[in-house]
């Protein structure tokens, strides 16, 4: 069946199966940042905006997709490498797996949590797993990427 | 994955309903679950048409679309204001935000499953499913109903508000819960509790104890070991026992907080 959507931006019309996977669907388009990292719905790496909600790709159809706006890492280029040089500065990336999922609720929670409370950013990225880190460098980066605006006025 | 051959975005429940007489047809909710299974279907049949994303507040209480999210009834500004912020907090512990913004309350009621935080709030509130086609019915009845080929429409929330608490705890942030509780109270000051992820499904504490009671605790005991517990990879059947009463007792903590602030 032929679903059409917004892309990163872009129209897009394509075929898709009735069980395809908006997963399989973003990267059959050229997302390769989307990464499926579990079977269980549980790691946050495949993590996409549905009209501007962060969602598990794995876990939504492609077709719930037609007529709506998908965004994926790939089309938050500019965002994603400002609070990528927060989370540089902080050492908090080790191998970089998790990055892409977890890049994409950072920048969700941005738009949806106005000055976050230290639990409330815990509890926004529980759903992003990382096998490396501890969670603290990303914590730090969190903060400062928050609070960059605070920081540039001091300077 | 499952997989599927055929997809019907349903047009009314009736439509949604005659496609789901089949044996190899399944309505996907919020999928999350389903997705899980790796079974062969032929048709996936979706109410996302139907208009039954929406929680509405009625004159009885609340209605509750059966593809509304679980971080929809999580950041519902009445809905928590009427039920003490309860839905915020016994739902925030799931998965994660993404998570959330997928999994539905129709697929976590018609789950019916043993380690539901959902279910075991909705029970303490006296909730109810509307079926198609049969109707409306208790939440503890229809949890106790073998599965059968309806179509769960809304949940109703017979209150405009009511003082309720939950409480849980889990091996882990994110994994299932070793044990739920809710209590809330009625009018005349009767506490309704109930106790979820025992791991079997959730029941309502089998007595009529009042929040007043000089001798709570103890006859809080007696009730709960009516209850059975059972052991699974999480937890002990004796643990379970214990942070029943030490979960239910904080919930009756925070009740009468809610009140003392409410004279
Ligand atoms: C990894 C994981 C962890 C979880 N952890 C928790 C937890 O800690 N606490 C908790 O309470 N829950 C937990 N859940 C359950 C979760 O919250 C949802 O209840 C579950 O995913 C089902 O909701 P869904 O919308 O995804 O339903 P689906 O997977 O789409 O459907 C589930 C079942 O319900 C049927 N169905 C769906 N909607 C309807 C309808 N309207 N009418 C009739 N039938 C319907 C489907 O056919 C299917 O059989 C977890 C689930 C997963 C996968
Ligand atoms: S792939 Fe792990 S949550 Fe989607
Ligand atoms: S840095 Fe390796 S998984 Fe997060």
């Amino acid at each position: 069946m032929q679903i059409e959507l917004t892309l990163n931006g872009r129209p897009c019309k394509a075929e898709v199966t009735p069980d395809t996977r908006l997963l399989e669907f973003v990267r059959q388009q050229g997302c390769a940042s989307v990464k499926c990292g579990c079977e269980t719905s549980n790691c946050g790496l495949c993590t996409v905006w549905l009209d501007e909600k962060p969602v598990l790709s794995c876990s939504v159809l492609a077709v719930r997709a037609n007529g709506h706006k998908v965004t994926t890492l790939e089309g938050l280029q500019a965002q994603a490498a400002e609070f990528g040089a927060f989370l540089a500065d902080e050492g908090a990336e080790q191998c970089g797996y998790c990055s892409p999922g977890f890049i994409m609720n950072v920048l969700a929670m941005e738009k949806e949590l106005k000055q976050p409370t230290e639990e409330e950013i815990q509890q926004y990225l529980a759903g992003n797993l990382c096998r490396c880190s501890g969670y603290q460098g990303q914590l730090r980066a969190i903060h400062r990427y928050l609070n960059r605006k605070q920081e540039e006025n001091h300077e | 994955m499952f997989s599927a051959k055929q997809y019907l975005l349903a047009q009314s429940l009736e439509e949604a309903y005659v496609a789901n007489q089949k044996r190899t047809a399944t309505i996907v909710g919020g999928m999350c679950w389903l997705k899980m299974g790796k079974r062969q279907m032929q048709t996936l049949i979706d109410l996302s048409a139907l208009g039954l994303d929406e929680i509405a507040v009625t004159k009885e209480g609340f209605s509750i679309g059966a593809m509304v999210s679980l971080r929809q009834l999580e950041t519902h500004k009445e809905l928590n204001q009427a039920f003490c912020n309860a839905f915020a907090k016994a739902l925030s512990p799931i998965v994660g935000v993404q998570f959330r913004n997928c999994a539905t309350v129709g697929g976590s009621v018609w789950g019916r499953f043993g380690f539901s935080d959902v279910i075991t709030l909705l029970l303490a509130l006296d909730a109810q499913v509307e079926l198609y086609p049969s109707g409306v019915i208790a939440l503890e009845d229809f949890i106790k109903m073998p599965y059968d080929n309806q179509i769960l429409v809304r949940i109703l929330i017979p209150h405009n508000s009511k003082p309720v608490a939950v409480q849980s705890h889990r091996n882990t942030a994110t994994d299932f819960p070793v044990l739920v509780v809710a209590a809330s109270v009625e009018q005349d000051g009767t506490l309704r509790m109930t106790v979820g992820a025992r791991p079997q499904k959730a029941v309502a504490v089998p007595a009529s104890l009042s929040l007043s009671d000089a001798d709570l605790n103890n006859h809080l005991e007696t009730a709960l070991d009516k209850i059975p517990f059972e052991k699974n990879m999480r937890a002990g059947k004796e643990f379970r026992r214990h942070l029943a009463s030490v979960l239910l007792k904080r919930a009756i903590a925070q009740l009468k907080e809610e009140q003392s602030h409410a004279n």
